[in-house]
């Protein structure tokens, strides 16, 4: 039997006793539902619970330990003599795992019986053309020990599966009636629902959290390996970025830090004023049709896709500030600028500020606005002295939240500032980004091991890291005002 | 039960302060306000009594034009201040609140240090020459709020984290520190103890020699005590206006009655 048939037979069972184990309560009970601890449908979800629960986690246990000890089980029996020259370990691994689907779906189709794979031999049978046939291509002819791996690889995950079938099953069983025969009217079976809903609530949150460390692991991992390869020093410190397909490359970090910090500052520098203005009119001082017109207008910036403005940093602004400024200026004569990027990417960050900023000046209490007044101050005083200072955690939330976009935004760096790593000073000129490297290095024809690749990691993990300060930031200046002012 | 000082040498000296004529209020359909005409005298502490929900504060907030806030609030009708509409088109409201202080009903500091609350209204309106003169403006207002003793040593402290009562009273230490010339205070002593209820009351008392008060409260005692003049609300409509004595011991109409005697309520 396959898992997910397994799957829903403990389901099936489980549904079954719901509905045993509401009636079975009520009859407990004498048929009042007054006589019962909880209502009747606790007791159906807690034999529903009793039995799905410990039978599902048993079966995802399993599942995910079962190929772990098969291979471990498998590679005693391949010898260092069966991998052949720059091959590995973990390249026969796969090889046996394809061999072994192979016969299956030989055995499947009836290309093989299974007498037949029992007296099958590498030197007696063509082995690769055989699992061609079925649809299985193998690189090289497959050796004997090789194939009797594959062979015990097979049975092994068949015994196992089958053995996890009956575990699984069984325990659902034993859950089903245990449950049912501790069903008294005073069981607490509330309390059952209520635990496994907590359960439930943990699970999800920890599904977060875990994601997250994999991320981290995956990066740190990635570069480390980086690391054994490259100098970290000149990571760290080199000053140019040049990346070479014949190795000894320079990749330090700092021209592209300063063009994702650069970029992101000028596109702050344009979006948090403006964002702020925004919102405060629109919270106010907008009437309310001025107010239907106007939000929903200024939050259709935050639904233009990237590559959208990425055009218009590449046609529209970039020209217009090489022509109009750059030129006539003597500061430069490309069309792709830190200033052109910045701009478009202020223009997208608007709503970012705008949004989250008249939600939380909304938040502030109509009484503070009542006792500023009160004390004849005008609109625009209460909006500076009372209302702002109040608001300001929230707004600094905000413009955060504006700068980890910023600084993780790619589309608009490659089409409005370039892709040439410069440090530099001069506003109108070409220079990138950590994300935009990222993705260049990894798009490519080099070989994935190389430092040239695995730089990647290096910049993704540095630019996790500038986010995560960020964040700690916010928390850190928002705790500080609360604990003054509140 | 009420005591009246110096009312026979004083009454001839008094001016109306405030006019209101036919005041009707409408928030949307609601009819809020009822053709309510009322004369707040100067250097009186009146005070408007009614069962919750009559209209107390709702007529208080027409008087320094608070209503002007409140989209969906509408006013009819004259109010005139020293014989001037300020409903006019030619009045500016901020400068109408200046000079008609309020404090509200439930109490409001805003997120600063008690002594920026206290200077807020001085500052907007250029009331201190130097640092020094600010200085004593916060001290004199918060010893006249009864608070001063309780945050002396801390008036750089958030005010908001002070206790509902001691909120209260920096908010009427607020202002006043602005020298309003009328005061209009919205219950100010239901979140008070005892003792700072007495201080209130002669802080109200003290201001009736230089100011108009007027003084929303649920307390009936507290109305006798520091008013000379009552004012008696009932469902949107002025039910009764007199000397606080005479709403006292001799009400004409019986519903102004059945209320202070506790029939209704
Ligand atoms: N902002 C508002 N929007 C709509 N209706 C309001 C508003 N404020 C007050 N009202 C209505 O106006 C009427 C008078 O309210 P008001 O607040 O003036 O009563 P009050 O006499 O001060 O009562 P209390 O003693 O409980 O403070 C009430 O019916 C109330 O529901
Ligand atoms: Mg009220």
């Amino acid at each position: 039997m396959n898992a997910g048939l397994v799957i829903l037979a403990v389901i099936a069972l489980a549904t079954l006793g719901y509905f045993v184990g509401r009636a079975r309560a009520l009859a407990k009970a004498g048929g009042d539902i007054r006589g019962l601890h909880s209502l009747p449908n606790y007791y159906g979800q807690t034999v529903f619970l009793f039995t799905a629960v410990p039978a599902l986690l048993v079966c995802v246990g399993w599942l995910l330990l079962q190929p772990l000890y098969v291979e471990h089980r498998v590679s005693d029996m391949i010898t260092p003599a069966d991998i052949a020259e720059g091959s590995s370990q973990s390249l026969v691994m796969a090889d046996i795992r394809r061999i072994a689907t192979g016969l299956d779906t030989a055995v499947a189709r009836g290309a093989l019986t299974g007498a037949d794979l029992s007296s099958l031999s590498a030197d007696a049978t063509d082995v690769r053309a055989l699992l061609a046939g079925v649809g299985v291509a193998l690189a090289s002819e497959v050796k004997g020990s090789v194939l009797a791996a594959a062979k015990e690889y097979r049975a092994a995950t068949a015994t196992l599966k089958m053995a996890m079938s009956v575990v699984v099953i069984l325990i659902a069983l034993a859950g089903f009636v245990l449950s049912l025969r501790r069903l008294r009217p005073d069981f607490r079976a509330r309390n059952v629902s209520e635990t496994a809903i907590k359960a439930l609530l943990i699970l999800a949150s920890s599904v977060a959290i875990l994601t997250t460390v994999g991320i981290i692991f995956s990066l740190v991992f990635e570069t480390a390996n980086f690391f054994g390869l490259h100098s970290a020093a000149d990571f760290f410190f080199g000053l140019t970025w040049n990346p070479q397909f014949r190795g000894g490359s320079d990749l330090g970090i700092l021209p592209l830090l300063w063009g994702t910090l650069y970029v992101s500052f000028v596109a702050l520098l344009f979006a948090v004023p403006i964002g702020l203005l925004v919102a405060i009119y629109l919270s106010e001082y907008a009437s309310n049709r001025v107010r239907t017109i106007v939000k929903p207008a200024v939050e259709i910036l935050a639904g233009i896709p990237t590559i959208v403005y990425g055009l218009f940093a590449l046609i529209t602004v970039g020209p217009l500030l090489r022509d109009y400024f750059a030129q006539p200026l003597g500061l430069g004569t490309s069309s792709s600028s830190v200033l052109t990027a910045g701009l478009v990417m202020g223009v997208m960050l608007i709503p970012f500020v705008s949004s989250l900023s008249d939600d939380v000046i909304n938040a502030v209490p109509q009484s503070m606005r009542d006792g500023s007044y009160g004390l004849g101050a005008t609109q625009s005083e209460t909006v500076k002295q009372v209302i702002l200072p109040a608001a300001l955690p929230g707004i600094v939330g905000a413009i955060l939240l504006a700068a980890s976009r910023a600084i993780g935004e790619t589309m608009i760096v490659v089409m409005g500032a370039g892709a040439a790593a410069k440090l530099s000073l001069n506003p109108l000129e070409a220079m990138t980004t950590i994300t935009v490297k990222i993705v260049s290095q990894l798009t490519g024809d080099t070989e994935f091991a190389s430092p040239e690749t695995l730089v990647a990691f290096a910049l993704g993990l540095s630019l996790f890291v500038v986010t995560l300060g960020l964040n700690v930031l916010a928390l850190y200046i928002v705790r500080k005002y609360r604990e003054q002012y509140e | 039960m009420y005591d009246a000082p110096n009312l026979g040498a004083k009454v001839e000296q008094k001016t109306n302060k405030i006019e209101a004529n036919g005041v009707q209020v409408y928030y949307g359909d609601t009819h809020a306000i009822k053709d309510v005409s009322v004369a707040i005298e100067s250097n009186t502490v009146t005070a408007f009594i009614g069962p919750s929900g009559c209209g107390k504060s709702t007529f208080l907030r027409c008087l320094n034009r608070m209503n002007d806030t409140i989209d969906i609030c509408r006013i009819e009708g004259d109010i005139r201040l020293d014989g001037e509409d300020i409903y006019d088109k030619r009045v500016d409201p901020v400068q109408l609140r200046a000079k008609v202080g309020m404090v509200f009903q439930k109490p409001n500091p805003f997120p600063k240090s008690i002594y920026d609350n206290i200077a807020y209204g001085p500052r907007i309106h250029g009331l201190a020459k130097s640092k020094a003169d600010l200085d004593e403006i916060v001290e004199k207002s918060l010893r006249r709020g009864a608070i001063w003793n309780e945050v002396k040593d801390r008036l750089h402290e958030p005010g908001t984290g002070l206790s509902g009562g001691q909120q209260q009273r920096l908010c009427i230490a607020r202002a006043i520190a602005t020298e309003p010339e009328v005061l209009l205070m919205d219950e100010p002593c239901s979140a008070l103890d005892p003792i700072a209820t007495a201080q209130v009351e002669e802080l109200i008392d003290e201001l009736r020699a230089q100011y108009s008060v007027v003084i929303v409260t649920h307390s009936m005692q507290q109305a006798a005590r520091v008013s000379q003049k009552t004012a008696f609300f009932h469902l949107g409509h002025l039910v009764e206006y007199d000397n606080t004595s005479t709403i006292f011991t001799n009400p004409r109409d019986e519903r102004t009655e059945s209320y202070i005697t506790g029939r209704i309520g």
